[in-house]
């Protein structure tokens, strides 16, 4: 299952539409890695609202992402976490570390176009 | 005749769908057995764990999922199966941050926090089963 990456201004949006293989994860992570450099992308945001689980390997590649993205100039932000999926999350010590969240796409957008403190810059 | 005890789904693990698959099969039979929506998610991501861990480390095995009673309170157990190479030390498999695939080493210690039961028996050489049960009223 592909994850479609629609460009919207200086920002990448990746919608995840259903439940993901570890290799789409893999997928999604190269692409967007890829894409922030063919479009010159400032900010990208991942949409999970349809992923069902967040495992060690999504949360793994999640963060790779972000990792990955800052190295390319980018600031990437993880919206639509599901309730139960936090609450799994949390049960199991799985953190978003070094990833921004904001609960919807809305969200997310203010949040890529707030100017921030240098030292909180991702 | 009771029908939750005769539920039990076999699930072949052999590629990474076979993941999605087995936790997919898992939340289903929880939802049916009255599980809450958040508890069903915790099964699932453990059934997650569980089912990467026999592709990751023993190529190939299988995952049982099988509707269990005890009184009036309902559960699931999970046997995830394999034949791989064993664990050398479970104790140590089940330490935080412990990993030997260079991966966040939570998967196990993980799935002992979202399940109410966790049984490992492995032997080097000679595959490795876990069994995890979760209680839908409580352990």
């Amino acid at each position: 299952m592909q994850v479609p990456i629609l460009k919207q201004g200086p920002y990448l949006i990746a919608t995840i539409q259903s439940a993901l293989t570890d290799a789409d994860l893999v997928g999604l992570r190269d692409a967007i890695v890829e894409k922030v450099g063919l479009h010159r992308a400032l900010g990208v945001i991942i949409d999970i609202t349809a992923l069902d689980v967040m495992d060690s390997f999504a949360t793994g590649t999640l963060r790779d992402i972000a990792h990955m993205t800052r190295l390319r100039g980018a600031r990437t932000v993880i919206v639509g976490m599901q309730p139960d999926v936090a609450y799994a999350m949390a049960n199991m010590g799985l953190t978003l570390e070094g990833i921004t969240a904001a609960l919807d796409l809305e969200e997310g957008l203010a949040h890529l176009a707030s100017p921030l403190p240098p030292d909180r810059r991702r | 005749m009771n029908v939750t005890t005769a539920m039990e789904r076999r699930v072949a693990i052999d590629c990474d769908r076979d993941i999605v698959e087995a936790r997919q099969q898992g939340r289903a039979i929880v939802l049916k057995l009255g599980f809450s929506p958040g508890a069903a998610t915790l099964v699932a991501t453990a059934i997650s764990e569980l089912a990467r861990n026999i592709l990751l480390y023993a190529g190939r095995g299988e995952v049982v999922l099988r509707a269990v009673e005890n009184g009036t309170d309902q559960g699931m157990v999970v046997l995830a199966r394999d034949q791989g190479p064993g664990i050398p030390d479970v104790g140590q498999a089940l330490e935080d941050g412990y990993s030997t695939s260079g991966r966040l080493g939570l998967g196990l210690p993980g799935v002992r926090r979202l399940m109410d039961e966790l049984e490992i028996t492995s032997e080097v050489g000679g595959g490795t089963v876990v069994r995890a049960v979760k209680w839908r009223d409580g352990a």
